[in-house]
């Protein structure tokens, strides 16, 4: 099941959400988007325990976590 | 699947026109989560500032008026004072609200008006490009003062002067009731800053008088920097010259 699902479109690849993931399973893609950005995955959706601190960091609210 | 956390229904499906990593979208969004745990969406007006965050009204959705450079302050006074029930904020930078605007973010304080002001403070002035702000740190490098801001030369002239404290500077006042100072830097510190604006909120409808949060927060692209360093020069240098905590607080059930 996906728990963090990420607006492609919205994502600026800023990278906060790498930094606040406390099992470090989020990283920059080598996806880009339409503004050119590279976006953010998660790479191990079994390992999100969805604490929401990636989507509390995000200031482009592009993420969105379930349990 | 239960959602845990989603964008807030206050803010816009627009995508922000801040640069990656600019902490103005959490801020954003904790005025949004603020406004509707406290049931106050459909009975909010907010005031646009110039700076940065001059598009603001585009990502709430509430009522939102633009002011002009500075006077953020003395519009939300006027709005609160016609529409006495309503939840009025400004949203203002620090080269709006402490330096053009010191003015009226002084005397809207002074004078307790019910506002609640959020105060974005990220030492620089980041939609002109990167000129010094009056916040800006001593030695912090910026386009108009290219080796770091110096306060005073070895001989003792004063160059660029010291930077000012708001947060400090308005707990002298009477007005205020409740100042506090956060930063957005890790998720603790986000939750924390969330509190905050969420009591100014409650303060305003208890119709306490003044409420002001200062809210530390990085500017990637002007310091030259990635976004997570700049948020480790918040955690680390700037908060020597900025501590955080509550500088005021007379208490909800003062009158």
């Amino acid at each position: 099941m996906e728990k963090v699902k990420v607006d492609f479109e919205a994502c600026k690849g800023c990278g906060l959400c790498v930094m606040a993931c406390p099992k470090k399973i989020m990283q920059i893609s080598n996806k880009s988007n339409n503004k050119g950005y590279f976006v953010v995955e998660c790479v191990d959706q079994d390992a999100c325990v969805s604490c929401a601190s990636c989507a509390r960091m995000c200031p482009d609210s592009a993420l969105e976590v379930s349990k | 699947m239960e959602t845990v956390y989603k964008k807030s229904e206050m803010l816009t499906d627009a995508t922000m026109h801040y640069c990656p990593g600019c902490t103005h979208g959490i801020a954003h969004k904790l005025i949004a989560e603020s406004i509707v745990e406290l049931g106050l969406m459909d009975n909010c007006i907010g005031v646009a500032p110039v700076g940065c965050a001059v598009f603001a009204y585009n990502y709430f959705n509430c009522d939102m008026q633009e002011a002009a450079h500075g006077r953020a302050p003395a519009v939300a006074s006027a709005i609160k004072r016609v529409h006495k029930d309503v939840a009025v904020f400004s949203y203002q930078g620090d080269g709006d609200l402490a330096s053009i605007g010191m003015a009226e973010i002084v005397h809207a304080a002074t004078r307790g008006e019910n506002i609640t002001v959020i105060f974005i403070n990220n030492a620089i002035y980041g939609m002109t490009g990167g000129q010094m702000a009056p916040t800006t740190l001593e030695g912090q490098k910026a386009t108009t003062c290219i080796y770091g801001r110096q306060v005073r030369s070895e001989n003792g002239e004063v160059i660029n002067g010291n930077p000012v404290r708001v947060s400090e500077l308005l707990a002298t006042l009477d007005g205020p009731a409740y100042i506090e100072r956060v930063m957005l830097t890790d998720p603790a510190n986000v939750m924390k800053a969330k509190k905050a604006i969420k009591k100014a909120f409650e303060y305003q409808m208890a119709k306490k008088g003044f409420t002001f949060i200062e809210v530390m927060s990085g500017c990637p692209t002007n310091w030259y920097t990635s976004p997570v360093d700049a948020l480790n020069f918040v955690k680390t240098q700037m908060t020597k010259k900025y501590p955080l905590g509550v500088f005021k607080d007379i208490g909800v059930e003062a009158k």
